[in-house]
């Protein structure tokens, strides 16, 4: 069985300081959710309120339409990993699993039962009988899965869980979390600030910055299609140009940056209708590394600019060109790996342009650091 | 040994080696050997000393256990009930110390703010910079007849008459429990600071009451802390003197009180030393003993 969660209006404060501030999301039953997020965000603190470790300060938190308030950790339907996992090192990895079964006093016997179905749910058949520190960094992961999943939560919710593992290690463990929750078919709500993690598995990502829930969306919508500034440059990489708006029409915009005119589709609000841009607004226009193309040799008038060649970063699958132009102080434009680069070098001057269709323009906005 | 020399200079590396020599040598083997030898040696003048007659013997040990030659008693009913007494107090003041202290320990070590961590640390301290045995007075003048406590309960009309705690031994066990309450929190408190707080809130998670959480995650994780302060207590409550003196009551004898009698009063040193070798292998067996039942060893104790 699994259950939607439903966060009505919540803002969590502590003292004056408000850790999330009016969030309103509806996660749907059977869906896997990521809050995504830099590390302060307050995403962490809103999985405590869902969890049960915190109360909302307003707002309301509702699983399977039940209102959770003044319910404990212990008597929702939810089941928390943590971001060290926090197995029992003192338990054998069986005991560690099926101690939510101790607790309901299950026999002996059918403790053991459970754990063993567990271990083959999660691939550690016949690992019950070692201790937690024998296992490996994957394997603890997995423990805590089975450990989680034993009292047959209806919504998991996941802290970062795989952020101590290493890089090879976690695009595995990506895969296995996502095939883990297509064969249990529960809801998963997983925390993250590494992007890759939250597009990889989720159905729906909800991006957060200071508190605020910023936009939800799939994961296609909030790479393609930000709606504000911070999603815009803190999912993928992209190269803002702040400039102001000179004309308007058929949801294009041009925009004025430092005397060059650049033309971009305006984007969507977290509602789905275009921003309302007007002339003369400040805005951003955004361009990803992978839609700037070399202007050499073509007459493109429109959305062209020249800049230097700083550095050339080989980043295996793609290279990264890192310039400078007067227009932004830093703009990265990517290639494929394959491409032959030996004529770019640092120093030298190149002209880049963008189509229309592949620039965002949003109004400005707080942007991510970085 | 030459390394060492050379990593900190002569000085400092001859001082160190004085002191742990001396501290070694001098404060723990020499008088523990001496005493161990005393004890086997019979009690003789000092002229007599190192004569002929100075052999060693059992007769220390065997009054322990049956008595002067003129008693007409089969054993020593009256020294082997003391011991057994003070054994017996002892452990009882040990676990009444150990349940104490550690939801105070848990409370310092995991609940508290660290503003109250730092106060309630403080408060535990600064009581002990009085003496033991001016601390034992004032317990004693806390539990006496016409003490605050008897004055509080009168006046509050729960009690019609007042209670002799001296007599029977409210005192001393408070007084004892108190006296080594700090050996009991800091290794406890040890242990559980360091117990990752998220196993607490995990526990929670899949369900468990408190107190399922504390007696299969934070007992055995503090069971190190436990025993160390166990033994400490124990081992220091058995071998107390100051406040049994000061704070039982006219029927109660501690068997450092006898101890104490044939080093200065009877003049028996060698008597005295077999009696207190008695105490201290008794007492170092019985801690063995409880370290093999609860499966702790030695290194986890002293670490």
């Amino acid at each position: 069985m699994s259950a939607d969660v439903e966060l009505q209006g919540v803002s969590i404060a502590f003292g004056d300081f408000y850790a999330a501030k009016n969030v309103n999301v509806k996660i749907e039953a059977g869906e896997f959710f990521s809050f995504l997020g830099p590390s302060g965000c307050g995403k962490t603190t809103l999985l405590r309120a869902v969890s049960g470790f915190l109360e909302p300060s307003e707002g309301k938190v509702l699983i399977g339409g039940q209102n959770m308030s003044g319910i404990g950790p212990n008597k929702r339907p939810t089941s928390l990993i943590f971001q060290n996992l926090a197995l029992f090192p003192l338990m054998s990895v069986a005991d560690n699993i099926a101690f939510s079964l101790e607790v309901r006093g299950v026999s002996k016997q059918a403790r053991r039962k459970r754990a063993d179905e567990l271990l083959d749910l999660v691939a550690l058949n016949g690992q019950g009988d070692k201790k937690v520190h024998e296992l490996s960094g994957g394997q603890k992961q997995r423990v805590a899965i089975a450990r989680a999943l034993a009292v047959e939560p209806e919504v998991l919710l996941l802290d970062e869980p795989l952020s101590a593992l290493d890089l090879k290690l976690r695009q595995k463990m990506r895969t296995e979390l996502r095939a883990i929750q297509q064969r249990v078919g529960i809801t998963f709500i997983y925390i993250t600030h590494d992007q890759g993690e939250a597009l990889t598995m989720s159905d729906r990502v909800g991006v957060m910055n200071d508190g605020q829930l910023e936009q939800v969306g799939s994961c296609y919508e909030v790479y393609q299609a930000p709606s504000t500034p911070f999603v815009a440059t803190f999912v993928g990489e992209n190269n803002a140009f702040s400039g102001k708006v000179e004309k308007v029409s058929k949801g294009i915009a041009k925009v004025n940056v430092e005397g060059t005119s650049f033309s971009g589709s305006i984007g969507k609000t977290t509602v789905g209708d275009p921003h309302p841009v007007g002339v003369g607004d400040d805005v951003f226009i955004f361009v990803r590394p992978e839609s700037l193309s070399l202007a050499k040799g073509t007459k493109a008038p429109k959305n062209k600019f020249s800049a230097d060649i700083e550095t050339i970063e080989f980043e295996g699958n793609l290279k990264n060109i890192y310039l400078k132009s007067s227009k932004n102080k830093s703009t990265r434009f990517s290639v494929p790996s394959v491409f032959d680069t030996s004529d770019l070098i640092p120093g030298s001057t190149i002209e880049l342009s963008f189509s229309a269709e592949s620039a965002i323009v949003l109004p400005s906005g707080p942007l991510a650091l970085d | 040994m030459g390394g060492f020399f050379k990593k900190n200079g002569s000085i400092i590396s001859t001082f160190f080696l004085i002191a742990i020599t001396f501290w070694l040598i001098f404060l723990i083997l020499i008088p523990q050997l001496y005493m161990l030898d005393l004890s086997f040696r019979p009690n003789l003048p000092p002229l007599l000393r190192g004569g002929p007659d100075d052999v060693y013997t059992l007769t220390h040990y065997k009054h322990f256990v049956f008595g002067s030659e003129t008693s007409k008693d089969a054993y020593n009913y009256v020294d082997i009930g003391v011991f057994v007494d003070t054994i017996g107090t002892a452990i009882l003041v040990t676990i009444i110390n150990l349940c104490f202290c550690y939801p105070i320990a848990f409370y310092i070590a995991k609940l508290a703010t660290p503003n109250a961590t730092r106060l309630l640390i403080l408060a535990l301290i600064i009581p002990f910079w009085i003496n033991e045995l001016l601390r034992s007075f004032a317990i004693r003048i806390l539990f006496a007849g016409e003490g605050v406590i008897n004055n509080l309960l009168l006046e509050m009309g729960l009690l019609d008459a007042a209670v002799n705690f001296i007599a029977l031994d409210v005192a001393l066990y408070t007084g004892l429990t108190y006296a080594y309450i700090l050996l009991m929190i800091f290794p406890l408190y040890n242990a559980l600071e360091t117990l990752d707080t998220n196993q607490l809130e995990a526990a929670k998670d899949l369900g468990s009451s408190t107190l399922r959480t504390h007696w299969r995650i934070v007992i055995p994780h503090a069971k190190a802390g436990i025993a160390s302060g166990s033994t400490m207590v124990f081992m220091l409550t058995a071998g107390a003197l100051a406040t049994p003196v000061v704070l039982s009551s006219p029927n109660t004898f501690w068997f450092t009180q006898l101890i104490y009698q044939w080093f200065n009063m009877n003049d028996n040193w060698s008597r005295g030393s077999a009696y207190s070798i008695i105490l201290l292998v008794v007492s170092v067996a019985f801690v063995l003993l409880m370290m093999r039942i609860f499966r702790v060893t030695i290194g986890e104790v002293v670490r």
